[in-house]
């Protein structure tokens, strides 16, 4: 076996407590899914920092790029109608 | 081909590059970004991981002659966080285009570098008790420093790596002020490894700033944010009181409180020694390449094992 073999990458999500969303932690290298798993709690859930972990084949991820950045999220720029604080609410009025 | 229109669009990518770099923004992977900065960071960073892995070794050296079944375990656990530390800054690296099993490779056959203060052995027990406090101490400082370097996954590795080094001197400060209250033969030791690693920590932070080849490109890219004597200096200044206040003396006769820079001042550092154990000269250079790439041999059945159980899974 070459010392050059280089195992897949897995990124790693974990979530933090009871509730929360999975966040991206990093990633591992191993050789299945099984071993990413515990490879990713030795290395990202040590201290209790996860509850829950998903590992995901990094090959599988598919991301919008640094060029798109403009054109790509240009649609959400001018539409300040989809904020609530938008619209006046006649005075006096507390709640909406 | 170099048609003025190539020129054109490349200076275009210089200046958003710099522009980003100068409005403080992170650089991330899929930017585009001047070879010599990928060369740079990747330089660094590779040093970096093996760093924390050749840093293993010094320390476990003592894991089975620690004290106490208790010093045993946060020793383990320290020493198992310095190889998490090396897994973090290798796949932050691997995000430059260069894959570990590569980086991996250039340490085992002693083409990369790593921190010299590794070089160096570690004779009794106190010397943990001073790696731990000195050698993670100055690795907190630089890295502290890192983690607002300008390339993302770089200065991510850092928050990461910073919140767990604080138990690493904190454990280390510790077995130093317990030798310190100890017998006279257990000060006698707490002294004597302070006395050996003091200025090799020093050096750590690299040569002084006249002396810093690399340095101007990497400060103008904000992946250093202060040069090597302003950290080295950093270090020495929250040093000398944790070293006062367990009673141990550092070895440095010009040492002294100057009041109106509030700095310390300290003594000439010997950088040829610098220079020698970076170049393969140390007194244990040869022992922690042959003693990792031992490691590398010895675990290949785990890693031949895992892929052939990986295997057998997905024929099932
Ligand atoms: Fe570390
Ligand atoms: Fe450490």
């Amino acid at each position: 076996m070459s010392t050059k073999e280089n195992w897949p990458a897995w990124e790693v999500f974990t979530q933090q407590k009871n509730g929360a969303p999975h966040e991206h932690a990093g990633n591992v290298h191993a050789p299945d899914a099984e071993m990413a798993l515990l490879n990713a709690r030795d290395v990202y859930g040590r201290r209790q920092e996860a509850i829950n972990i998903w590992v995901v084949p990094s090959v599988a991820i598919t991301a919008s790029t640094p060029e798109d950045m403009g054109p790509f999220f240009d649609p959400g720029n001018d539409k300040m109608y989809r904020w609530p604080n938008y619209y006046k609410t006649p005075e006096g009025i507390k709640q909406i | 081909m170099n048609t003025p229109q190539i020129q054109e669009d490349e200076q275009t990518h210089i200046d958003a590059f710099n522009a980003r770099i100068s409005s403080g923004k992170t650089i991330e992977p899929k930017d585009w970004m001047p070879q010599k900065y990928r060369k740079q960071l990747l330089r660094m960073m590779s040093q970096h991981a093996h760093s924390e892995v050749v840093g293993m070794l010094p320390e476990g050296n003592w894991l089975t002659r620690a004290p106490s079944l208790m010093r045993k375990a946060v020793l383990l656990a320290k020493i198992q966080d310095e190889a998490g530390h090396g897994l973090y800054i290798y796949s932050g690296a691997e995000t430059l285009g260069t894959d570990r099993a590569e980086m991996i490779d250039q340490l085992l056959t002693g083409k990369a570098k790593y921190a010299s203060i590794f070089n160096y052995p570690t004779l009794n027990w106190a010397d943990m008790g001073a790696v731990g406090w000195l050698v993670d101490g100055a690795a907190i400082v630089n890295q502290t420093a890192l983690a607002k370097c300008s390339y993302g996954p770089y200065s991510r590795a850092m928050i990461r790596i910073c919140k767990e080094e604080n138990f690493h001197s904190k454990q280390g400060y510790q077995i130093m002020a317990h030798m310190m209250r100890g017998t006279k033969e257990q000060r006698e030791m707490a002294q004597d490894a302070v006395n050996r690693f003091w200025w090799p920590v020093l050096m750590m932070f690299g040569p002084s700033d006249a002396d810093s080849p690399n340095s101007d490109d990497l400060m103008k890219w904000k992946v250093k944010l202060y040069s090597n004597d302003d950290l080295r200096q950093r270090f020495i200044d929250r040093t000398v009181p944790q070293a006062e206040a367990i009673g141990v003396k550092i070895p440095d006769d010009k040492l002294k409180w100057n009041p109106t820079t509030r700095h310390y001042e300290f003594g000439e550092i010997n950088f040829d020694e610098l220079k020698s154990v970076i170049t393969g000269n140390g007194p244990c250079n040869k022992l922690r390449m042959k003693q990792r790439n031992d490691a590398h041999k010895n675990g290949a059945w785990v890693r031949e094992a895992a892929v052939a159980y990986a295997e057998k899974k997905s024929k099932a």
